[in-house]
């Protein structure tokens, strides 16, 4: 186990160089999800907070639950949708790094939306009659919302890529784990660790540790900060 | 800002309830230009629901509000809303201000000019840059004079704007409303201080229990009330506050 621990160590200070393929790969999919979601689902729970229709409340739930899909189920879907035969199997990205993209984003999105919605909803309690008595429509007082929950907002961004960042099971099954292509910090540790090679599964489990340690002292800062400068 | 003035304000026996509660009941009245109104009553007599209903924030649930020429959907504002406890949004407090002249239309290279016209007549030029969720109460409650001030409304509706500040910001508030008054801005204003009415207010509009019991003018309300209930309110308001 000792011997496993510096052997890692000696991976992370010597910046391996497959290691940190694998690395930026990890980063460059989970990043990319990110955005994807944040895109459309930040409008679809600013949306969905300032707007009354029926079912809106089963829609809440629907979303709420969803933010506990798992990742293999996900995985397998947007398998069965990309693979040959499947209604996308055309743009032929199955095992490639944009199938783990898109699959991360399914994943994340109803984390983002759902979030999102709430801070946005708890906001617009507070500002309604305000915004109402300015005049304000609700498109406009849905994208002041946005910009004035921007903080919580940014915590909600990065719970989601916390959660893309930590899944195996989506981009094992999209993905292929390939290697050199397809293979991530999260797969390489499943393959390793089964395969007996402790030191590389040990060494990127740190890195992932702090990769999730810094990404959530980043959100817990911007957040003092900024209720320190705008209350 | 196009077409007439949108006063006088008709209220037709006007009711509303929520939860099975009559809030407002049948109130049948008519705001004009000109002298500031006071709608005076104790906490729970309906003061902010009527407002609100006046303002156009809650909808009646029977009969109707008519304004004598109403605002188009979309179209600026022509009446302002200052509340209990300002919102302010997560920006500066000129932002603040900017924010309500976009929300009405006003083209960027106006807005400048008004925002800082509007900070200095409430005294809050030096804060302009500060967050406005980070000033005073007080201070807060000036920036939302402000925010209304920048529009120019014809009618300016407040709401116990003073509750929950001190005596020396509420003078500061007192004299921007005498302001608004000053330059012809219709002003209609919940409380239940009667000082504050005294000191702000040429009508009384008296609620009890979601009626409209007596109106009449400052002098005559206070010296003599023709109800029972407001000579009971004013007896067991005093000391003036």
């Amino acid at each position: 186990m000792s011997e496993a621990l510096s052997a890692a160590l000696a991976l992370l200070v010597g910046l391996d160089s497959r290691l940190v393929e694998i690395v930026l790969l990890s980063l460059r999919v989970s990043l990319s999800a990110v955005a994807i979601a944040a895109l459309l689902g930040l409008p679809l729970g600013a949306a969905i907070a300032v707007s009354r229709f029926p079912g809106r409340q089963a829609v809440i739930v629907v979303l709420n639950a969803l933010m506990g899909l798992p990742p293999v189920v996900v995985g397998l879907l947007v398998y069965l949708l990309l693979s040959r035969a499947g209604p996308l199997g055309a743009l032929g990205i199955l095992f490639t790094p944009s199938a783990m993209v898109f699959a991360q984003s399914i994943l994340i999105l109803p984390i983002v939306a759902a979030l999102s919605r709430q801070a946005i909803e708890d906001a617009w309690r507070e500002y309604e009659e305000q915004l109402r008595s300015l005049g304000a429509g609700r498109m406009s007082a849905a994208l002041t919302l946005l910009w004035d929950t921007r903080f919580s907002l940014l915590t909600t961004i990065l719970a989601g890529f916390g959660r893309a960042a930590a899944e195996v099971g989506a981009v094992m099954i999209v993905g292929g784990n390939i290697d050199g292509v397809t293979r991530v910090m999260t797969t390489t540790i499943a393959l390793e660790t089964s395969k007996g090679d402790l030191p590389l599964a040990l060494g990127l489990g740190m890195i992932l540790i702090a990769i999730v340690i810094a990404v959530n002292a980043a959100a817990h800062l911007t957040r003092e900060l900024a209720q320190r400068r705008y209350g | 800002m196009s077409n007439g003035p949108i006063l006088p304000l008709r209220l037709a026996d006007v009711s509303f309830a929520a939860g099975g509660r009559t809030i407002i009941d049948r109130i049948s009245l008519e705001i004009e230009t000109g002298p500031s109104t006071i709608i005076l009553g104790a906490n729970g007599a309906g003061k902010s629901v009527l407002m609100r209903l006046m303002h156009g924030l809650l909808k009646p649930s029977s009969d109707r509000i008519d304004w004598y020429a109403p605002e188009r959907p979309g179209a600026p504002r022509k009446q302002a809303m200052v509340f209990q406890r300002p919102v302010m949004l997560r920006r500066s407090a000129y932002a603040n201000v900017a924010y309500a002249l976009k929300i009405a239309g006003i083209p960027e290279p106006q807005r400048g000019a008004l925002v800082r016209d509007s900070l200095e007549s409430v005294g809050l030029s030096h804060l302009a840059r500060r967050s406005a969720r980070v000033l005073s109460g007080g201070e807060q409650q000036r920036l939302a004079l402000a925010r209304a001030w920048a529009l120019h409304p014809e009618v300016l509706f407040l709401d116990e704007p003073t509750a929950s500040l001190d005596p020396s910001a509420t003078r500061e508030i007192e004299s921007v409303i005498k302001a608004f008054d000053a330059a012809g801005t219709k002003v209609v204003m919940a409380t239940h201080n009667l000082g504050q009415a005294r000191r702000l207010g040429d009508e009384i509009l008296f609620i009890n229990q979601g009626r409209l019991v007596e109106r009449a003018p400052v002098e005559q309300f206070f010296s003599k009330p023709q109800s029972a209930q407001a000579a009971a309110f004013i007896k067991g308001e005093l000391p003036w506050t």
